[in-house]
């Protein structure tokens, strides 16, 4: 009984949502959407979607692993509150980040005004739309990599240290192939929920079409103009391409479990 | 003849340098972390009070004396009472069927229950529009039985409840199966019937991770943007939530109002994470089964 209510309730709010979005695409015919999906329009706010979220996982990883590794390793005073604070994109909802954040790279914010000096322009330019990803990609690298780090075993390391290796050989060759699977988890996570991300976005953005206008924006402005069928389309090539990337990201995972791996 | 003095190597102190990093390079990771966290997300943080504030405090509550504002936070408050509520009990249920029972298909329907999360929150607004729009097959059956759902507070009630529908179930349904049945099983044996099983047993084991799940799928209801801005239409003083609000006066340039009511999701936002932090604090051995976020 318990499994028929867990059924019915998943079919009714996303299940049957879903399949009609599905079946909806389909109903456009190939023709129909081939003429979506290739309009210059779309491919170039897919291309800056994908782009600045690709460029922004990465700056996770980077960051989000050292982050990791200071908070599990190092005890420093304050440390349970920065522990805390990284769940914040979590907790703060897109839209106050999304105007936060244009105010702070905006020409007289108190970044921004730095930058411009500089002739870095970062409120309405993709610079802008990579940063709100940043801020919203972050705690999934964290968060994934972290327990993991703190499951290793110091013998692990000591036992390289006694067969000779320095310190930075230890880190390189011992304890970051070991944590691969986790950071590819995190960079997945990262990078598919900024691929889809919409309201920490579209106020840093600027929403310039072909320049700083991404997917999830133009599916809004696709319903506003109530081109159901042009919105339906755009929304089925991103799920598409994020499934797949998924799919690759498993199968790169899979690989490197069986080859090294803590088991993430 | 005088003995050379023996060199005392502090083993303790050879194998700490084999295991960790020079002190130099402590500080410098230490302070790229602190620098990063500050940067991309203290700093917006901080700016929302600044900017709220920026007036003084009599602008500040101006913002909450205005009708639109008031409308918004209460149909926020409304959203957030229907569907984290019913997003509870569909958690402890999916969690219940999945962590106590077995049966084909099991990892399939966890994968389903956390599909949300993978998909856009304009996607999750969009797949409602479909439909309920006057386009869709159901549009002008709702209509001739004047039944509004898009556009109107149980659109949002539904895309609400879309992107918040895995929260309770994924923090549950790990720590359901880390306890197993045994405790459920005992009360059995004993004579207690299922829902007294559930009452009393069950439910007092996974309390801690209901609230962890309850805390978080709230903050995301109060807040979410995306997928409610896709099926509310905007209408002012009726189907505009807080975070809705909030574009709206921003837009307008009404910078100071827009950054008041945007500092009362941040404080939301805070007290979440602090609640989340004590929980984990005092119950973090029962939580531990509790992976990612």
């Amino acid at each position: 009984m318990t499994l028929g209510f867990t059924l019915a309730y998943l079919a009714l709010i996303v299940l049957i949502p879903l399949t009609g979005l599905v079946l909806r695409s389909a109903s456009l015919g190939f023709p129909g959407f081939w003429h979506v999906a290739t309009d210059p329009r779309t491919v170039n706010a897919l291309r800056i979607s994908f782009g600045t979220s690709l460029i922004a996982a990465v700056i996770n990883v980077i960051f989000g692993v050292i982050v990791a590794w200071v908070l599990v390793r190092y005890r420093f005073p304050g440390r349970r509150i920065v522990d805390a604070i990284v769940d914040l994109p979590f907790a703060l909802p897109t839209a106050v980040a999304g105007i936060a954040l244009t105010a702070l790279y905006s020409r007289n914010g108190w970044i921004g005004r730095w930058l411009d000096l500089i002739g870095i322009k970062v409120a309405f330019t993709p610079i802008g739309i990579t940063i709100a990803l940043i801020f919203i990609g972050l705690p999934f690298v964290v968060r994934t990599v972290q327990p993991v780090m703190e499951e290793i075993r110091k013998e692990v390391e000591e036992a390289a240290a006694t067969l000779g290796a320095n310190r930075f050989q230890t880190i390189t060759r011992v304890l970051l192939p070991g944590l691969q699977p986790a950071i590819l988890t995190g960079f997945a996570l990262a990078f598919a929920r900024a691929v889809g991300e919409y309201g920490s976005v579209i106020f840093i953005a600027g929403n310039l079409p072909y320049v700083s206008e991404i997917a999830p924006l133009l599916i809004v402005i696709r319903l506003e103009e109530f081109d159901y069928a042009g919105a339906t389309a755009i929304a089925t090539i991103m799920l598409l391409i994020s499934f797949f990337m998924l799919f690759v990201i498993n199968l790169i995972q899979a690989w490197s479990r069986r080859r090294y791996g803590y088991g993430a | 003849m005088a003995l050379e003095p023996v060199q005392v190597i502090d083993p303790t102190a050879t194998a700490r340098h084999a295991t960790t990093e020079r002190r130099t390079a402590r500080f410098l990771l230490t302070g790229i972390a602190l620098v990063f966290l500050a940067l991309f997300l203290v700093l917006p943080l901080v700016s929302v009070f600044v900017e709220a504030f920026r007036k003084g405090p009599a602008e500040y509550f101006a913002a909450f004396s205005e009708p639109d504002a008031q409308a918004a936070i209460r149909l926020t408050l409304l959203v957030a009472s229907i569907a984290v509520p019913l997003n509870v009990v569909f958690g402890v249920v999916a969690a219940w069927a999945i962590a106590k029972f077995e049966f084909k298909g099991k990892a399939f329907l966890t994968t389903l229950i956390d599909l949300p999360f993978s998909v856009s929150p304009v996607i999750s607004g969009l797949v409602y529009v479909l439909l309920f729009s006057s386009q869709s097959a159901l549009g002008p059956w709702l209509k001739s039985h004047g039944i509004e759902i898009l556009f109107a507070v149980p659109g949002i009630v539904l895309a609400t409840m879309f992107v918040t529908f895995p929260f309770v179930a994924r923090e549950l349904i790990p720590l359901m199966q880390e306890q197993g049945t045994t405790d459920e099983e005992a009360a059995l044996s004993l004579g207690a019937n299922g829902w007294q099983t559930f009452w009393h047993v069950t439910l007092p084991n996974i309390k801690w991770g209901l609230l962890y799940g309850v805390l978080l799928c709230n903050a995301r209801a109060m807040g979410e943007f995306g997928a409610v801005s896709v099926v509310s239409g905007h209408i002012r003083g009726l189907t505009n939530t807080m975070p809705l609000h909030v574009e709206i006066l921003y837009n307008e340039y009404n910078f100071v109002a827009a950054f008041a009511v945007a500092s009362l999701l941040a404080l939301l936002a805070l007290v979440t994470l602090v609640l989340k932090t004590l929980l984990e604090l005092r119950y973090g051995a029962e939580l531990r089964a509790v992976g990612g976020h």
